[in-house]
């Protein structure tokens, strides 16, 4: 119901929209809760785990009972707090985890059967029989517990994530949040204000209280209003700082667009922010507790802070006839703002004795308490038990108070715990917690306004202090200093259950079980009632289930223990975090200057770590990759084929110590390769297994150009930084990635150097150019380096121009070769024609192979040392009964080779300890007319003739095979040198 | 005799406007890296050859069509012209013109747009024009350096069509919070 | 986290890869013995309290660093280039 001339909200400007589709009409700057209220709607949700209806508790991001789903469709957002959702024409709500609806939900049996689901219900009852769990109670138990459900579509909002840095990040933007934030940007320090709310003075815009003369909010109105017009502010409201990180970095999410319908192009739904901040003041504020008495989660009953916001900032009386209870002064200014606003007040219940309550036009019952609520759907009355005994008062809204507890989580995310402090009968943060941040105000336990400013003012000079800048003198503006007085009352005794933890709908009986099936540490009562566990993370019930916990242990709250707060304080949706990744976000796309032309001739492109390769050409008749396969592996072995192998990592090596550091990385020396000649090299990791390989040309006498395979780049690249900064700082090398600058093409076939000579301007020969020759040559007026390496085994060179060029010389290369009867080849052809080679990739080198793995013991030189030489010669990486690279044909009619299967001895039988190998890469080879494959054999070499059983048990394949020679085209290399 | 057509390596992709902002393809001629092996020499030689000195770190130097970055440890990028043979004798001299994409963003929100990109402090009290620095836009190795018209960003070449759809997004981003 | 780079300045930890023990700058000869070899590659102390390791700033300068922090605390007590560090070995 809403009282005229009160609140904040904008009276011009009236907002629609839908709850379960009926509408509702509210104002701009009303939440989907203060909305509701205000149209007397006070059922908003049902419980977790007991179907119970629920109203809202609170008027924040604490709220454990008003969750809500918005949206439709796949852009549906389960789990909404109604607190925290401001309304726009045309928001859709719907309530969640009811069935068929809200207001009747059958699952609400589930109240009934409370007796055998309180705690550990399910570890005892669906023990037995075991098989049971996973196709019976678990999917009946996910049925029937839980919040809102996703929509199971892709979401098609946008998010995004962003840094900040700063001098100082103020948490907080009430009394003690501005104050500080003021203190500092005055002095000007680089400022970022983050604020939950949309609306930012925190208390001051639910408090019926003056600050330097003016109403709280008006106050709070004006010092946003200076901070907004200065440069080294950020003000971020509907911000919530979620996590605090090593090193002064802060996480906070910022809902950008939550409160709005229309958008606009790519604007985000939310942001993720991550804050770096050399000084932070925490000034979070502080969470009311409620009191646990039987049916205390009846709608209707809410935090008498809650009360007083509804009241006072979205002018809303939440009831006609308004009770109030509390154990502190702080509830007494509920009652005083709901006479003067002219509500109700059916009485105030304070469970203190003696306190005095002047000028009071309602009941005051001192020593009395609320032990029971009526009133299924929405509250109609409540029990009141004094020393005379109990008896019912009307009202359909109680508004209680149990004190309050600073918010402190941000100060444990650190692994800091808080302190007892036995004069608020809370936990406030341990000084020092957090390096770098001071806490302020109400989250640091100071309660009144003034207090509250007095702190940001203290916490804003002692941050200005570390920042070596001095605050501006200002008076401290007059506010309320009222005091608190609190008498500890955490829950009231009697029969019936009482809630404790609203979200997760754990009660006291259920923490006093947990106490008595010996779950007395507050960590395993946690876990053993789930009380703390819902998305809330116990911000309504973590100080008073301790406390209950304490009771039935017979401890203090102190020894009882502390609870552990992490990030993040709110929830963050996964999409936030993690904006930016779908599809094509979610890693940068390298793309070869040929891409363009490779799409065009159709070539589907597969992924070679960041880059994109084409794997084949198809042509016209051709009805499946293999058929284009076969036909670019003729190209290669009959005319001349062209491949883009830009890809492969270059690396420039230059310096007088170049020779050094390539005999010292790899296991060859290249310190004797002559200047114009490419070596093939391996390389080895420390520990003595085989890192990487591939060739490196001699371009002058100390100027080297190394190549690596296109996965290796990376890590190549480190590796060779950290051998000359880290071993050899002494040694005058510079190390550069060219593999950018260059556009790199292998022709290869019988008629490469034909084509090549059409094209460059100083035609070769064999003597002029032999295999493993390397030097610089023109072309189309361009300079290009020429290297005569062949990886397919045929007559090949590579060909590399300014990646400008590259683009022009492929499609130049690929008519040329189509005029020669070849053409194009892409990663299917390169792998086969690597394979009837034996050539390694990195399916053989895949970090466990080592030289004498794969047969090149003999390139590890013993004239030198290199990197990995001696632990390459323990025992272990020598033994003979290793698997030793072999080569694989099948025997008889076999269809199909399949990498990853297993090889067994003929006759054993396919079971692990008997594996005698395992297959690496297979493929089919169209001049051998079979599929060929590459094995790893233990005792390989020596039984080159054995027929085994491949066996792969996942695919269930199945062939017999013959080890041989890893060479199956050209054994004695002459066609590469021809 | 054949002819090889040089590309860019934006191609049409660039320029791009959203809102008030621009982001456009730049030339700057030759980039020759410079790997440092004598600090002092090649700085003499670099003055006396293209008139500019060997930049500190983080930093970078100008003189007319001549520009040389800070371009990472122990190495600078000399933007602009042919380098000298005198400098050769101080630094491995290494051409990667071909190797970097070149962009410059503009327009009020360019720092907000990279401040979705890059994890790094580019507030203007502290990032000041010529100020450079190496970092990551996403995921791809970037130098950044502010110019007195916005910001100048170098990706390799391979990642141009990425950053062009990272940047996009951020600018949309940014825009329509304006 | 953030890591002080000696030659940028702070920065985020995303930009830095890790390696490891900074032990890896003292490689030994290659006659030192397995013993010495097996220290060298494979035994690491996990100390609750200060550790010395080795990242790259691959990210931005690549420079390869030596980082002095605290596991427990995780405060980073000191940054220094690694080649410095090496060249002071000798």
């Amino acid at each position: 119901m809403r009282i005229a001339g009160r609140g904040l909200v904008n009276r011009d400007k009236p907002v629609s929209f839908t709850f379960d589709g009926r509408r509702y009409d509210g104002f701009a700057g009303d939440t989907v809760a203060s909305a509701m209220l205000a149209n007397g709607q006070r059922l908003m949700g049902r419980s977790f785990k007991y179907h119970r209806p629920r109203g809202v508790l609170s008027a924040g991001s604490e709220e454990p009972n008003a969750l809500v789903t918005t949206g439709v469709g796949p852009a549906s957002e389960p789990n909404v707090r109604a607190t925290m959702q401001e309304i726009y024409e045309g928001l859709a709500v719907r309530s969640q985890n009811a069935w068929p609806s809200l207001d009747l939900d059958l699952m609400a049996v589930n109240d009934l059967a409370s007796p055998f689901l309180g705690a550990g219900f399910y570890y005892k009852t669906f023990m037995w029989p075991r098989k049971f769990w996973k196709h019976v109670y678990e999917p009946v138990i996910r049925r029937a517990a839980g919040l809102g459900r996703l929509s199971g579509g892709p979401n098609a909002d946008a998010y995004e994530k962003a840094y900040a840095f700063c001098d100082l990040l103020v948490i907080g933007a009430g009394p003690a949040g501005l104050m500080a934030a003021l203190v500092a940007a005055r002095a000007g320090a680089d400022v970022i204000l983050a604020g939950e709310d949309a609306l930012m003075g925190g208390r001051l815009n639910a408090e019926n209280e003056h600050v330097d003369g003016q109403p709280g909010h008006a106050w709070a109105a004006g010092v946003v209003a200076e901070l907004a017009t200065m440069d080294n502010v950020r003000l971020m409201p509907r911000t919530t700082v979620t996590g605090v990180y090593d090193g002064g970095m802060f996480s906070a999410l910022e809902r950008v667009n939550q409160h709005r319908a229309r958008r606009g192009e790519g604007a985000p739904l939310e942001c993720f922010w991550r804050i770096a901040a050399k000084q932070s003041i925490l000034a979070a504020g502080a969470l009311e507790r409620p009191v646990a008495f039987a049916n205390n989660d009846r709608p209707g009953i809410m935090t008498a802070g809650a009360v007083r916001a509804y009241l006072t900032r979205w002018g809303v009386a939440p009831g006609k006839q308004v009770a109030v209870f509390g154990n502190n002064d702080d509830a007494h200014r509920t009652a005083r703002d709901l006479a003067a606003a002219g509500v109700h007040v059916a009485a105030v219940i304070d469970s203190r004795e003696g306190v005095s309550m002047e000028g009071a036009d309602f009941p005051v019952l001192r020593g009395a308490v609320v032990c029971n609520a009526s009133g299924r759907k929405e509250l109609e009355s409540v029990t009141i038990r004094t020393a005379g005994g109990e008896h019912k008062i009307q009202a359909d809204c109680l508004a209680m108070s149990g004190g309050w507890n600073p918010s402190l989580h941000l100060t444990c995310h650190l692994g800091g715990r808080p302190t007892w402090e036995p004069d608020i009968h809370a936990f406030v943060p341990t000084p020092g917690a957090v390096p770098g941040m001071h806490v302020a105000g109400a989250c640091n336990g100071t309660f009144s306004t003034h207090g509250c400013l007095a702190a940001g003012v203290a916490a804003a000079e002692n941050a200005l202090e570390a920042l070596g800048r001095k605050p501006e003198p200002m008076d401290l503006p007059q506010a309320d200093d009222a005091p608190y007085n609190l008498k500890p009352l955490w829950s009231v005794p009697g029969k019936g259950r009482a809630w404790l933890d609203f979200q997760n709908d754990v009660c006291v009986k259920d923490v006093q079980q947990a106490a008595a099936e010996n779950f007395r540490s507050a960590e395993h009562m946690k876990r053993y009632t789930t009380q703390g566990m819902a998305p809330d993370q116990g911000k309504n019930s973590n100080v008073a289930a301790l406390a209950v916990l304490a009771d039935a242990t017979g401890r203090g709250i102190a020894e009882t223990g502390t609870t552990t707060f992490r990030p993040p304080y709110t929830p963050v949706a996964i999409a936030a975090m993690g904006a930016g990744g779908q599809g094509k976000g979610f890693a940068p796309e390298r793309l070869t200057t040929s891409h363009a032309a490779s799409l065009a001739m159709g070539a589907p492109m597969v992924e070679a770590g960041l880059w994109y390769r084409p794997s084949y050409f198809p042509r016209g008749q051709e009805r499946n990759w293999r058929q284009s396969c076969d036909r670019e592996v003729g190209f290669v072995r009959k005319t001349v084929g062209v491949c883009d192998v830009s890809t492969l990592g270059k690396i420039d090596i230059q310096g007088p110590d170049s020779a050094k550091l390539l005999d010292l990385v790899y296991t060859n020396k290249f310190s004797t390769l002559k200047v114009g000649k490419v070596r093939y090299g391996l390389m080895l990791r420390e520990d003595g297994f085989v890192m990487d390989d591939g060739t490196c040309a001699r371009l002058g006498e100390t100027h080297y150009l190394m190549t690596t395979t296109t996965g290796a780049a990376g890590e190549v690249m480190r590796h060779l930084e950290f051998v000359t900064q880290c071993l050899h700082p002494e040694w005058q090398v510079h190390l550069t990635s060219v593999t950018e600058q260059w556009a790199q093409f292998a022709v290869a076939g019988p008629k490469s150097r034909e084509l090549l000579n059409g094209l460059l301007e100083q035609p070769i020969d064999n003597d002029s150019f032999p295999f493993m020759a390397c030097g610089s040559e023109r072309l189309g007026g361009v300079a290009a380096r020429l290297f005569r390496i062949s990886f397919s085994g045929e007559h090949a060179y590579e060909i590399t121009v300014p990646a400008r060029y590259g683009a022009a010389l492929f499609d130049l290369l690929v008519a040329r070769a189509e005029a020669l009867e070849g053409g194009a080849y892409g990663m299917e052809a390169l792998n086969v024609l690597r394979l009837e080679k034996g050539h390694i990739t990195h399916a053989e080198i895949d970090g466990r192979a080592t030289a004498g793995d794969i047969g090149m013991e003999r390139m590890v030189s013993d004239a030198k040392d290199c990197i990995g030489k001696t632990m390459s010669e323990r025992p272990g990486l020598r033994d003979p009964e290793r698997g030793q690279l072999v080569g694989l044909r099948p025997v008889g009619a076999v269809k199909q080779l399949t990498a990853g299967a297993f090889l067994f001895e003929a006759g054993a039988e396919a079971r692990r300890e008997n594996a005698q190998g395992y297959t690496t890469s297979v493929g089919f080879s169209p001049d051998i007319g079979t599929f060929i494959g590459l094995a790893f054999v233990m005792r390989g070499r020596q039984r080159h003739g054995e027929v085994m059983r491949m066996v792969d048990h996942l695919r269930e394949i199945e062939a017999e095979v013959e080890i041989c020679a890893p060479v199956f085209v050209d054994p004695e290399g002459g066609r590469a040198r021809g | 005799m054949v002819e090889l057509k040089a590309q860019t390596p934006f191609g049409e992709l660039l320029p791009l406007h959203i809102g008030d902002m621009t982001v456009a393809a730049r030339d700057l001629g030759q980039l020759t890296v410079l790997g440092v092996f004598d600090r002092a020499g090649l700085s003499k030689a670099l003055e006396a050859a293209h008139g500019v000195a060997l930049p500190e770190p983080l930093q970078s130097t100008a003189e007319g069509d001549a520009q040389c970055l800070w371009f990472g440890r122990e190495e600078a990028l000399l933007v602009g012209p042919t380098p000298d043979e005198a400098l050769a004798k101080h630094a491995a001299l290494v051409d990667v013109s071909d190797g970097w994409a070149v962009a410059e963003l503009q327009g009020p929100g360019a720092e907000d747009v990279l401040a979705r990109l890059a994890p790094v402090d580019l507030r203007d009290s502290v990032f000041e024009p010529g100020d450079i620095l190496r970092s990551q836009l996403r995921d791809m190795p970037a130098s950044i350096t502010r110019t007195e018209t916005g910001f100048l960003l170098l990706v390799y070449r391979s990642m141009a069509a990425t950053l062009v759809q990272e940047l996009r997004r951020a600018m949309e981003a940014v825009a329509s919070r304006r | 986290m953030r890591i002080e780079c000696p030659i940028c300045g702070s920065r985020d930890r995303r930009e830095f890869y890790y390696r490891g023990d900074a032990i890896a700058l003292a490689r030994p000869a290659p006659d030192a013995g397995d013993d010495v070899w097996d220290a060298y590659l494979h035994l690491r102390d996990n100390p609750a309290g200060e550790t010395r390791d080795l990242w790259q700033h691959e990210g931005g300068c690549g420079a390869w660093l030596v980082v002095t922090r605290d596991t427990v605390t995780h405060a980073v007590h000191a940054v220094e280039l690694a080649s410095d560090v090496k060249r002071a070995m000798a």
